[in-house]
């Protein structure tokens, strides 16, 4: 038991890559056993992470379980992994959302064991993000994650699967490339990667960048403001905020199933975790000043990302700019608490805080769930065209419910959890940004208009004669696949204290 | 006396080749055997080498001295510190997979390996040479073979074009190379070859900063320095796929090699004094190679000027001239000699079963030739400096030496970093996936045991340096310590 509590981190994060190649060593035409040994695989990560959730004390100041040990002393890099509140919520996100990606690839035919092998992988790119505490291994793990999810979308998506991939493998990389650079110029000035060190040290650095061979030398604000818009440009593209969403649609769209519900129900939080863990700590004067460029870009993010899922046909590429729309709740609340931090509205920026993790939380159960849901459709129909579906509720019944009741979740229903997470934003950033969420409250108002677009397009209205008689029900399997993802709607839409407790106590000694 | 490690690795090839030649030619079995045996034996000493080289110590180690022709002051002097043990094992490695990959030759498999093997003393030898006349002498053996191996075993098309254009380069660039080292033995006035000497012979500036162009230039050629670099993908693509291997894995290395230590650790001012054009001309090797490979449709092409391109790292790393710059350039050195190894490896087995290197004919190999698609992926994702690969151990340290030398390098150069991954991306798609045309169905055979092999251990020590750098960084940064102590830290 020790064991594994001392290195309770290392088990979450490594278990997946290995089992990826356990996987991999599984004969080929052993296709039970390959998902049979990734399921069990994948649920490993997922009860340690249970017991990582209990086994954090909120009430404890900061990181806890943590891990270091040297890794490349030439430059000054340490393994080194730690858990607060937030990645609590996000881990516990992350090893969910992994066993049901598994269950719905369950029936995949293309070479399910390289298909099942990369989901883990992934899953290991992902956790790593979260539980760094070192730069140079935060940046290892955000672009290990790229590489399985771009094959995955190269391999398994649709029908326009490569130029899809290959957008987002260049947008992303571009956005990377900047994260690298104001790694190393981090490193560089502060002589670290350890960002609890450089957390500490950070404002008080004072030494220049000094050019060998020039009589100038580059001021360390110079040095700070250029690693700030790096940071930013490359969160941004990863969330994605408008007006760099455009890899986004493709993406979603093509990915199959697992892979949209991992892409957008937890790569997207990578973005704006680290716009918490990285830009708010380090940068709070900058990003107070420029917090409002911010929250301008999640407004239009908002609006936009709703207008633009209205307009949709294709009901996955709808359920795709809704994540745009969605995310905006999370990047406006981070916005207003970088700008309101440290000032007299300080305790509406918890709100917002609160709001904008919770969100994060929320938007991928949901999401993860509205994809899923349109995989079924699409396996069954091979269609997700809207008008080519249609009053299939009496054919249906359960999905139907199924359907309605996660939809309704994204809209915001009070009861179940995108409620409690948008209302926490809107009281939070009123004060502080009130015309932006004026506006995007009109937002609100226009994501109610594709929610109910897509149900209706999907259940209701006439019947296509193609459809009558056929059996399209949803199954067991993915009625199983389902259940922890309304469970946890509505457990955090009754009783949201479970989950915010946890945040609370992180986001108020984030923000001082 | 200790076992004479170094110079039994030096010899053993030179020797097994000269063996070679009283095999009967008809007797290839016993000669590829005996070729692998060779080839094993020299791995096996490089490993034990490398792993029985003392980082704590640091400096020369494994030396052997003995007087060659002392009136001359020119002696028998090898040994080695941190910056040329990781290129030893290199070789070493390069080596062995080189002759496994060549198992199905049979062009006159027995001057074949023979020739790759005096090629091999040669390479040995330079990086193992502490005295100027001996590392000249072991450079030009290592140049000549590779004519032979190029003009007879190489693709029909180009090859007495691109052997010739190779030697041409080669020899021009030493015999620059040359004259500046001729210059710095005489007028230091010590009346010897040996390097350690030289290196405290106390060069007056004028003198530094007129000569090192010369002597850097000269062998930075070899190395495939802008905008001398165009022998290199002639070269790499005419060659048969285990002299490619070599040439770009390793004798690339050379040139930059002997570059560092005969041009910047003896004319340390002039390093100084020069580092803005290396600066200049390394970001000019990233970009534009990357761009060029870009346009290649040829996948062999691709390859070459993508060594064009990460050489230019190299020399970036050198240019910094301070700790991390060097050891990220000593890394990239070892990596990219792999990785190079490795994508030459995997063209090869390609070509030998599709007959072309055209993008546009090939594809769908992924489903016949496996293990292939995956050295290649692997092979790609060290290139584009992908974390968890050798690749990235080696590039990070590179930039941060250049964000204290020259940020517009770094800024520049990262460029080339995102033109890498797309091009590699695109020829992953075109040659490995998509649909396999009519022609090569049930045409293209499974790779054997030996290329297996091959494919394996090369993509295995990428990954192994990648997870776990310390196998090698604190070698290579003491060797960079030391190189810092001759021309004083940044």
């Amino acid at each position: 038991m020790s064991f594994i509590q001392a290195h309770l981190l290392s088990l979450i994060l490594f278990i997946p890559a290995v089992s990826a190649l356990v996987v991999l060593m599984i004969p080929r035409d052993n296709e039970t056993g390959q998902r049979w040994v990734s399921l069990a695989a994948s649920l490993i990560p997922l009860a340690l992470a249970i017991g990582l959730w209990f086994g954090y004390d909120p009430t404890q100041p900061g990181y806890q379980f943590v891990e270091e040990a040297p890794w490349y002393t030439t430059i000054h890099a340490n393994f080194h992994l730690g858990a607060d509140g937030i990645t609590a919520v996000l881990v516990l996100l992350t090893t969910l959302l992994v066993p049901l990606a598994i269950v719905v690839s369950w029936n995949e035919e293309r070479n399910l064991r390289t298909h099942l092998a990369l989901l883990l992988l992934l899953e290991t790119g992902m956790l790593g993000v979260f539980l760094s505490l070192d730069l140079l291994l935060f940046f290892i793990f955000w672009e290990v994650g790229l590489v399985p999810i771009y094959f995955l979308i190269d391999h398994w998506g649709g029908e326009h699967r490569q130029r899809a991939a290959f957008k987002f493998l260049i947008y992303t990389m571009g956005g990377s490339l900047g994260l690298l650079l104001a790694i190393q110029l981090i490193g560089v000035v502060s002589g670290t990667f350890d960002l609890v060190n450089i957390s500490q040290n950070w404002s008080t650095l004072t030494r220049p960048l000094a050019l060998f061979g020039l009589p100038i030398a580059v001021p360390i604000a110079t040095v700070k403001s250029i690693a700030f818009w790096a940071f930013v440009i490359a969160f941004a593209i990863k969330i994605p905020i408008w007006p760099f969403h455009t890899w986004l649609p493709d993406a979603y769209t093509e990915a199959p199933t697992a892979g949209s519900m991992l892409l957008a129900g937890v790569m997207a939080k990578l973005g704006a975790y680290g716009f918490l863990r990285l830009v708010l700590p380090l940068y709070p004067q900058e990003a107070h000043r420029y917090a409002w460029i911010l929250a301008l870009l999640a407004t239009l993010s908002i609006i936009f990302g709703a207008l633009s899922a209205w307009g949709q046909g294709d009901l996955k590429r709808l359920v795709a700019y809704s994540s745009v729309n969605h995310m905006g709740w999370v990047v406006l609340g981070i916005a207003a608490a970088a700008y309101a931090r440290g000032t007299l509205s300080a305790p509406d920026a918890v709100w917002a805080m609160n709001g904008a993790v919770l969100q994060m939380f929320n938007h991928g159960v949901s999401t993860a769930g509205m994809f899923l849901l349109v995989g079924v459709i699409y396996q069954r129909t091979k269609t997700r065209k809207l008008e080519d579906l249609g009053g299939l509720f009496p054919l249906m019944p359960i999905y139907g419910g199924l359907f309605i009741f996660t939809a309704m979740a994204w809209v915001g229903l009070p009861g179940l959890n995108g409620f409690v997470s948008e209302f926490l934003v809107v009281r939070g950033v009123w004060p502080i940004f009130t015309l932006f969420t004026a506006v995007s409250m009109v937002g609100l108002l226009i994501t109610g208009a594709y929610v109910l677009k897509g149900i209706r397009g999907v259940l209701h209205g006439p019947l296509n004669p193609e459809w009558s008689g056929k059996a399209l029900e949803i199954g067991r399997r993915e009625v199983l696949a389902m259940s922890p993802l309304l469970g946890l709607m509505l457990a955090v839409g009754v009783w949201p204290s479970w989950i915010l407790n946890v945040i609370n106590q992180t986001v108020l000694r984030l923000l001082g | 006396m200790a076992f004479p490690v170094l110079s039994v690795i030096v010899f053993t090839p030179i020797v097994v080749g000269v063996v070679l030649f009283f095999v009967p030619a008809d007797r290839q079995r016993v000669i590829r055997l005996l070729a692998l045996m060779a080839a094993t034996v020299t791995l096996l000493l490089s490993v034990w080498a490398y792993l029985n080289y003392n980082v704590a110590q640091a400096g020369y180690q494994f030396v052997t001295q003995i007087p060659w022709v002392p009136a001359l002051g020119i002696s028998y002097h090898v040994g080695v510190d941190g910056l040329s043990m990781p290129l030893v094992l290199l070789t070493g490695v390069v080596m062995f997979t080189g002759v496994l990959i060549s198992w199905r030759v049979d062009d006159r498999p027995r001057e074949f390996f023979a020739f790759m093997f005096i090629l091999a003393t040669g390479v040995f030898g330079v990086f193992v040479s502490l005295d100027l006349f001996q590392l000249f002498f072991f450079y030009e053996i290592a140049v000549f073979p590779m004519f032979l191996l190029i003009a007879v075993w190489g693709w029909k098309q180009t090859r007495e074009y691109a052997a010739m254009k190779l030697t041409l380069y080669l020899f021009i660039g030493s015999v620059i190379a040359l004259v500046g080292g001729l210059v710095m033995v005489y007028s230091s006035g010590l009346n010897t070859f040996d390097l350690l000497e030289l290196q405290k012979a106390g060069f007056s500036s004028a003198f530094q900063h007129f000569w090192f162009p010369f002597v850097f230039f000269g062998f930075a050629i070899l190395g495939g320095i802008f905008p001398l670099h165009n022998w290199s993908p002639d070269g790499h693509v005419a060659a048969p796929t285990a002299v490619s291997m070599f040439h770009a894995g390793v004798l690339m290395k050379l040139g930059a090699f002997a570059a560092l230590r005969v041009g910047i650790m003896l004319l340390p001012e002039g390093a100084h004094f020069w580092s803005w054009l290396i600066l200049v001309l390394g970001t000019i090797n990233v970009v534009y190679g990357a761009f060029i490979a870009m346009v290649q449709t040829d996948f062999k092409y691709i390859i070459g000027f993508s060594s064009v391109s990460h050489m230019g790292l190299v020399m970036l790393g050198f240019a910094t001239l301070n700790e991390q710059g060097l050891t990220g350039a000593g890394l990239q050195m070892f990596s990219h000699g792999i990785m190079t190894a490795l994508f030459f490896a995997v063209v090869g087995t390609v070509y030998d079963r599709a007959h072309t290197r055209q993008l546009g004919e090939l594809g769908g190999m992924a489903r016949v030739l496996p293990l292939s698609m995956v050295g290649f992926v692997i092979g790609s994702l060290v290139s584009m400096g992908m974390p968890g690969f050798s690749g990235f151990i080696a590039e990070f340290p590179i930039f941060m030496g250049l964000w204290q030398r020259a940020p517009w390098a770094a800024i520049v150069a990262a460029v080339g970093i995102v033109i890498t991954a797309a091009y590699l991306m695109i020829a992953v798609r075109k040659v490995f996936f998509g649909a396999m045309p009519e022609r090569f169905k049930g045409h293209i055979s499974p790779l054997i045991l030996q290329d297996k092999i091959a494919l394996v251990l090369l993509s295995g020590l990428m990954v192994l340096i990648g997870v776990f750098p310390s196998v090698m960084a604190p070698m290579v940064q003491s060797g960079a310590d030391a190189v810092l102590r001759l021309v004083g830290g940044a």
